[in-house]
Formats: C-alpha cells, structure tokens, sequence
C-alpha cells in the first residue's frame, strides 16, 4: 500500500495550488492551461516524480521477476505484458489513483466555504468533476512521457513494448479515458460522502485502499485465483486502470474485453447518478442546517 | 523593576528532555481528544492501511508457493518486522518525516528561538498519533510473523528480533532525518525520499536477496537495510548459524552518526539564508 | 544592551516571471539575483528602552530580527545582546529574550491556552513558583481570566495575540523583539496591546524592539525611532525629530520613504 506516497504527492499538489487564482467554471480550458502551467513550475517535483515512479516501477518488475524465475508455470501473463502493465500503471498514477484528491475540496467541504460555492450559478456536481478531470489529466500527461520514453529503451525483460497493432492502441486510448472517467466519479462519491461525515481522512483511506486492491495496484487481478479475480473485476474500481493496462498488452481482448467496456460505461453513468443523487442530498442539508 | 521574578539564574534546574517530551505527547494526546471520532476514524483507516500489503503477499504465495527459496511463513516474518520498524520509525520521527510544512510554514524560525535542542523539539511538534493505529496494525502482524514463521526460538534469535527492531527504527529514523535535512535546500522534488522510506517498507517486505546483488550491495554499504532485514533474517531462520549476522543490525545504529551530521550542516544553512 | 555594528545580509533569491514561455523556459534554468537585505547596519539599544524599527515592506525589518534572535546568521558585522553574539549560543541567548511574530502562533491550535503556557514553562525550564507569579502578573495585566480555559483556535485575533504576548514573557525575558505585534488587531485590542507593552517597559525596565506600519503604535509605545529601507538605516531619532515634518506622522514617513526613493 502506498498511502504515504500518495500523501507526499498530494501535497505537492495543494503546494501548486496556492499560486492558482480561483477557477472559471466557464472556462474549463482556461483552468485547465493554468493547473498545467503551475505544474511547470514545479519542475524539480516533477523530475522527482517521474525519477520516483520509475524507481517504484524497477523495483515492482524485479518482484514479479523473481517469482517468474521460481515458478515460471504459475505466471499468468507473459513478462512483457507484465512489464507493459507495470511500466503504464507508474506513467498513468496520477490518472487511476484513488487516494490523489484534492485537499481544497475537503477543506471547501469541512471549512463552510461550500456556501460560497452554492451561490454561483453552476451546478457544484459538475464543476468539481471537471476540476478533478482537469488535475488527473495535467498531472498524468505532465509525467507520463518521460517515463514511456525510457522504459522503451531499457533491455528485456523490463521493456516495455508497443502495442500490438493500431486497433489495440486504439482500443487502450478509449479505455484509459473511460477508466480516467471512472476513478473521476469514483472520487466524487467520496467528496459528497464527505458532507455527511466527520472524518474525511478516515472514508479517504478505506476508500483507497479498496479502490487500490480492486484495480489491480497491489498485483494485477490475473495474479487472483480465477474465482476471485472473476468477482473483483465486477467492482467499479476494476473499470479504473485493470481495464486500459490490460488491454495494451493484449491480455484483456475479445469477449471479455467488450464485456469490460460495457461494465465501464455502466460504472461511469451509474456512479455518476449517484454523486448527483448525493450532490442534491448534500445541498439540501447544508442549506437547511446553514451550513 | 521586578526582583521577585528575575529568575534568570544560570543555574537553576533544566527539565529532562524525556520530561519534556512526555509533555509534547500529552498536549498532542490532548489535541486529539478534541476530535476523538474523527480520531477513531483515522487511527481505524491507519491500521487497516498495510492489509493490501499483506494480501499481496498472501495471492503472490497462494499462486507460486514460495520465492527464490523462501517460504511464505519466512516472508511473512520478515514483512512484519520490517513493517514494525517503518511504523515506531514514523511514529518516533513523523515531525522530520513532515517537515517540509513546519518550514513553509515558518514554524522552525520559532523552534530556534527556544532554548531546547532543535531535534526534541521537531520531534515534539508532531506526534501522529492516529499513526499508532498502524503500528497497531504493525504489531498484530508481527505477532502473526513470529508464531507462524517456525522458527524455533531460542535467546539468541530473541535478541536478534529485538536488535532488527531496533537497528531498523533508528535506520528509519535516520532517513526521516536526511529528508528533514533536505528540506533546508529546497522544498521541491523531495518525492524521491519516498523510495527510501516507503520503498524499504514496501519492497522490504522480501528479503532483499530477490532484487540481484547489486540491489545486496547498496543495501550493504550505503543505506543498511541489508544489516536489519536479510543477514538477521538468514539467522532467525536457521539458514545461517552465524550469531554474527545476528547483531549486524547493531552496526546500522552507526548510520544515525553521518545523519546527525548532516543535520547539523542543514541548521547551519538554514541559519544563514533563513528559508 | 543591543549593539548593532555593521551587520550586512545578503539573500539569492529564484526569479518566477509570469507567462507559458517564461514557465518552460525555468524548466530548464533558474536565474537568481542577489538582494541586499541589510547593508551595514549599525545601531545601539540601552536597556530599558523602547524602539520602533521602521520601514516599508521588503526593507528588512524582519531580517533584523530574525539576526537578533539567533534565527538569521549574518554575512558580516558583530552584534551583541547583553554581551551575546545571538548566532553563537544559540540556546543560551534565546532562553534570555521573548519573541512574537505576529502574523504566527505559537500557541498549541487545540487545546486550551493555558495548556500551551505549561509546555512553555518546561520549555524555558521556568521554576514552578515563579511561573505561577508570572503568570498571575500577566493574567491580571492582559485580562486573560477565561481566555486561558480557552483553545487557541477560538480565540479572536485581539484574544490571541493577547495570549501571544504573556506566552512570550512567562520566562521573564530582559529583552522583547516583537514583528509587528498589533498587525490585523481591532482598535480596542490594539490599544490594549500598546498599554501592555508601555507598563511591562515601565515595571520590569524590559527592552523593547518593535517593527510596524503602524504609526499609532510608535506613537504609543516608543520614545525612539529608526527607519530603515532597502537594507540602509536612514534615520535614528526620537520621535519628535520625524514629528518636525509636520503633525500627520504617516504623510510625515510617506514622505520620508518618498526623499529616499525607497
């Protein structure tokens, strides 16, 4: 579990946030130049950050290494996917991990400042998601391609390979959007969860923790007995990185990987229903109680 | 002017820095109360925190049986030990481990102009104890490691249980220390201190032998993890009748001496450019 | 005594300039420029008096502090505070002076301000009895009664730095340096700030160092002045001398940091 981790880098985050005027809901591009300009900014961070992942990644690949050379038999992938899978879960962190919230939105939340933000005329629902989208997105693309580009060129077994063919490609684009969607609207259920809690950090670790076990960031679900692996890749947060990583390598394709889009797609709007459900829930309580 | 409180005698009787420490902890214990359901929370979501860990060993064990010669009971015990040290390291240490903040906040100008030892009082400014859970957590495993690890215990194996405990802790909270240090130059890019501190505690959970020689080599000679976790390892385990290798984790005390130092140069600079 | 003679500090600060370009750009190389904080500063303090330390912003007021109370090590000159060098000794000469910062707390944020004051006493080692002297001296004079049950994160910002000043001053120190101690204060709790500072000067012949921008609180608290800007002392009088520029002490400084073209 890297939970610590995830909380050195989420105040890097709120570090980069201090600098940033407060957004235009209007203009999510806008919002979306500046984050990634504060992230620029930030550069030894992110050097940091990308040297950091790619220590982590070696480290995981010498692992499951080592388990290959014991019993080559039991291993369910071939290495270059396992390295593929591996490689892309350290470049994508920022895209699928549970626990990078942001931390203006629980202090907005425990602070009262949500008052504010119920005066403007926008729906709270989808600006938060956007503003989420927008710092998964600038933080991921900032980080992604130095670590794609090295761990391209580093020898067998820890290359990492290209995909197999353009549809493929194709099809790992797609999902990774559709998985980016899902950790999105999985987040967001818990910043309204938030509204009717008192410990935020508390619900923000179960949650990541799960989110983390399920998606196949401990080890990737194919490592599983088959019976449990089949149950976990129902749960919404197998629809996160379990999806896009798998693809890519070919070891999640035809039935099952059509079977996987469409649990995708049901997650996506499923768990957003119930932010907004939530979200209106939320709005009404604070109202009445004023806060 | 005053006399009656002019007590600014040289010689009267400085407070005992364990006293003052245990005052530390009382306040924080204090603060906590003030929220105790959140701190419940908390401290119940910090001792579930290392189960994933656990989990992965266990499938990883479940689908391969063993590794490069190790059995799951031997990993077992060498994951909880490790994973006991990082948690009374991060329970003892947490004030360096989040000292990036007292600096940003200016908080160290205030420390330096008390007249106590800077280190006490950094170790003070932050006790977590919502960290406690997980070394909870820590503790059950370890229980678990050392009932179920088959080894058979003697005096000897006791005392090496208890020095990697100890060797270990201080090795992390020598780490904690350099990034405490680090914190004096700059407050960016500091992320890279994870792979020691968060690294050593995820990937120590096998024994180090796994990750090829030169992994040994650095584990050896620069950071010792190697001196807390595999040679005491090979002696719990009777793989090695060595009792040397037993009190190996008694040389990475050493490693706090250049930390120290080091910490002492930081001050410096840090007193020098004030920020 | 405070002797200040020929201190001089000097930063590097990182230039951040706006724009996409100029952001990629310190991607890859960071400029720095040097700023002079404090060039060859030299002044002289007697015990017991009051002195306003003032300047715009940036000038290095807080540098001048931070050296005098063993934060800041200088690049040169030589200071004593009652015979101490504050960057030799650190621990010696600290446990000697009181320090407040106003814009940040030193009491503990959850628990009640008198819990705070305790570790203070253990902190600074104060005796027992002479502690709770201390402490009743300064209850009765700052009005703390029920503010001392209080947690400091319910205090107003008045309450606070009320509580502030008394945690500064429970080990008795001969000297105070305060950062500007009234900043963000309503009236009354800015008077009542300037009245204790006056009396603790009056009873325990304390020095007192303040910075500021309030003109009021030079008014109030110190019979002497000295105006520094860009790292330079510019003037060291009473305040009678700033006072010749005419009655409106603020236009009188405005003025003065205009000739000065700081």
């Amino acid at each position: 579990m890297r939970f610590e981790v995830a909380v050195m880098r989420f105040s890097d985050f709120s570090a980069a946030d201090v600098t940033r005027p407060h957004p235009n809901p209007q203009n999510n591009l806008a919002f979306f130049r500046l984050r990634f300009l504060t992230g620029l900014q930030y550069r030894a961070a992110a050097l940091a950050g990308v040297a950091t992942q790619f220590a982590w990644g070696f480290m995981e690949i010498k692992v499951f290494l080592a388990f290959h050379r014991t019993n080559p038999a039991a291993f369910p992938m071939t290495l270059g996917q396992l390295s593929s899978y591996l490689w892309l879960q350290q470049a994508f962190l920022a895209f699928f991990m549970a626990w990078l919230m942001e931390g203006e939105l629980f202090d907005c939340i425990g602070g009262g400042g949500v008052a504010y933000e119920l005066c403007r005329p926008i729906n709270l629902y989808d600006m938060w998601f956007a503003r989420s989208a927008a710092t998964r997105l600038s933080a991921g693309l900032l980080r992604c391609f130095p670590i794609l580009i090295v761990a391209a060129f580093l020898p067998e077994p820890y290359r990492m390979h290209a995909p197999a063919d353009p549809v493929t490609a194709l099809l790992f684009l797609l999902t990774m959007v559709l998985g980016l969607l899902v950790t999105v609207a999985v987040c967001m259920i818990v910043y309204m969860l938030t509204f009717f809690t008192i410990s935020p950090l508390g619900l923000r670790l179960l949650f990541s923790m799960a989110a983390e076990f399920f998606q196949g960031a401990v080890i990737p679900l194919p490592f599983f007995p088959r019976p449990i692996q089949a149950v976990m890749e129902l749960s919404p947060f197998a629809a996160m990185q379990n999806v896009p990583l798998r693809v890519y390598s070919g070891n999640l394709a035809g039935h099952a990987l059509l079977r996987a889009v469409a649990l995708q797609l049901f997650w996506i709007f499923a768990l957003v229903m119930l932010g907004k459900w939530l979200n209106a829930l939320a709005i009404k309580k604070t109202t009445v109680q004023g806060g | 002017m005053n006399s009656k409180n002019d007590m600014n005698t040289p010689s009267r009787h400085k407070v005992s820095a364990l006293r003052l420490y245990g005052h530390y902890l009382s306040i924080h214990l204090r603060s906590v109360m003030q929220y105790k359901a959140s701190f419940l929370m908390t401290a119940f979501g910090q001792f579930l925190v290392s189960f994933n860990m656990f989990l992965g060993i266990y499938f990883m064990f479940d689908r391969f049986g063993s590794v490069e010669g190790f059995s799951y009971s031997e990993v077992l015990l060498c994951f909880s030990v490790m994973l006991t040290e990082y948690s009374l390291g991060e329970c003892i240490a947490r004030g360096f481990d989040t000292f990036d903040g007292m600096v940003r906040r200016g908080e160290f100008d205030r420390v330096l102009t008390r007249p106590r030892h800077e280190i006490l009082q950094v170790l003070g400014h932050k006790i977590e104890l919502s960290r406690f859970g997980k070394l909870a957590q820590a503790i059950v495993m370890f229980a678990y490691g050392v009932t179920h690890s088959g080894v058979t215990w003697n005096a000897g194996r006791m005392l090496t249980v208890f020095l990697m405990l100890l060797g270990g802790t201080a090795l992390f909270c020598g780490i904690f220390l350099i990034y405490a240090v680090l914190c004096f130059y700059t407050l960016e890019g500091l992320e890279f201190m994870n792979i020691l501190t968060d690294g050593a505690r995820e990937y120590g959970k096998y024994p180090i032998s796994i990750y090829g020689k030169r992994m040994m080599q650095f584990c050896t000679f620069i950071i010792p993890y190697a001196l807390v976790q595999y040679y005491p390892l090979l002696y719990l385990i009777g793989r090695s009748d060595n009792f040397l290798y037993g009190l190996l984790p008694l040389l990475a005390l050493l490693f706090l001496i250049p930390c120290y130092l080091l910490w002492k140069v930081g001050v410096r600079h840090y007193r020098s450019t004030g920020s | 005594m405070i002797v200040m003679k020929n201190i001089c500090k000097t930063y590097k600060v990182a230039k951040r300039n706006a724009g996409f370009k100029e952001a990629a750009r310190s991607f890859f190389r960071r400029e720095y420029e040097n700023v002079q904080a404090l060039d060859h500063i030299s002044f002289t303090v007697q015990d017991g008096e009051t002195v306003g330390y003032i300047g715009p912003n940036g000038a290095g007021k807080s540098t001048t502090i931070k050296i005098l109370s063993g934060i800041l090590t200088p690049d040169s000159g030589e200071c004593l505070v009652d015979g101490r060098t504050p960057w030799k000794n650190r621990i010696d000469h600290v446990a000697q002076i009181g320090v407040v910062f106003g814009q940040r707390s030193q009491l503990w944020w959850d628990v009640p301000v008198i819990d705070s004051f305790e570790l203070l006493r253990d902190i600074y080692s104060v005796p027992h009895a002479a502690y709770r002297d201390n402490l009743d001296e300064l209850t009765e004079l700052l009005d703390l009664g029920e503010l001392l049950r209080t947690p400091a994160r319910q205090l107003s910002l008045g309450q606070r730095m009320r509580c502030e000043l008394a945690a500064s001053l429970l080990h008795s120190p001969k000297i105070l340096f305060l950062d500007e101690p009234t900043i963000g204060l309503d009236a009354v709790s800015k008077i009542a700030v300037r009245e204790f500072i006056v009396k603790r000067n009056q009873t325990h012949n304390t020095t007192v160092l303040l910075t500021t921008h309030d003109m009021q609180d030079i008014e109030a608290i110190t019979k002497r002045i000295i105006l520094i800007g860009k790292g330079r002392l510019l003037l060291d009088g009473s305040l009678e001398d700033i006072r010749r520029g005419g009655e409106d002490i603020d236009k009188t400084v405005a003025e003065l940091y205009r000739s000065y073209e700081i």
